[in-house]
């Protein structure tokens, strides 16, 4: 079986959206697909070595909320303070006990699987991203260094 | 089926770890060596046949009995 090839670049640095760029990669390096995950922009946030990634209701009508608050509650509600902190705590309760993994642990599964991670050079120099604050196992390149994946690859996904 | 080399136990796993784990698994038994996995993700039934298409590895059986669903791997060559 001749080995395919998967790219994702990961744009986002939210809770929620930490899922798909891990859940995608590490299930593909399962499969045998070689991986490679470029991380732009918030995604760098998904490289810290202390994830600490929240999920905002704010702006986000499809999010479903407990006890049907979605129904009753104000769109302006969700922008009081402490909201975000406290919808954060309940998709981690959630997410624990539907027996989804975490983001660390999906992120570490990726690792094990030698899925190849960079982060963007440019981004880092852009938000003064601290070296010492990302985890050591990735690689730094910019938009060339994706290509140079990206280009021979069988599929690749803008997240 | 009865028969198996090793077994997972994946209950109360949701997406994809149980296809992540069945997959550590393999790669520590031999070829033709059969793996009995144990899921209760129902996503999982669809997920084990793609799995076994796409690796190589071939599923034998698959069955469901009280809301557990049974795989039974063989580790390709």
């Amino acid at each position: 079986m001749s080995e395919k090839s998967l790219t994702i670049i990961a744009t986002k640095g939210t809770l929620d959206w930490a899922y798909p760029p891990f859940i995608l990669s590490s299930t593909a390096a399962a499969l045998g697909y070689n991986v490679t995950m470029f991380f732009t922009f918030y995604g760098l946030q998904l490289l810290k070595k202390d994830l600490n990634l929240s999920v905002s209701p704010l702006g986000n009508p499809g999010m479903p909320m407990p006890m049907g608050m979605d129904k009753w509650f104000p769109v302006l509600g969700t922008a009081i303070p402490g909201m975000q902190a406290m919808m954060t705590g309940m998709m981690k309760n959630t997410i624990k006990s539907k027996g989804v993994a975490s983001v660390a642990e999906l992120r570490n599964l990726c690792l094990e699987a030698d899925v190849k991670m960079i982060g963007c050079q440019m981004t880092i120099d852009l938000f003064d991203i601290k070296h010492e604050d990302l985890i050591d196992e990735i690689d730094l390149g910019g938009a060339a260094t994706y290509f140079e994946n990206a280009g021979q690859s069988d599929i690749n996904l803008f997240i | 089926m009865s028969d198996f080399n090793q077994e997972l136990d994946a209950r109360g796993l949701n997406c994809p770890l149980p296809i992540l784990r069945a997959k550590k698994t393999l790669n520590g038994m031999n070829a033709g060596e059969i793996l009995k996995i144990i899921a209760t993700d129902p996503g999982s039934v669809k997920d084990f046949e793609a799995f076994a298409t796409q690796t190589g590895n071939q599923l034998m059986d698959s069955s469901e009995a009280n809301g557990e669903f049974h795989f039974f791997l063989k580790k390709g060559g």
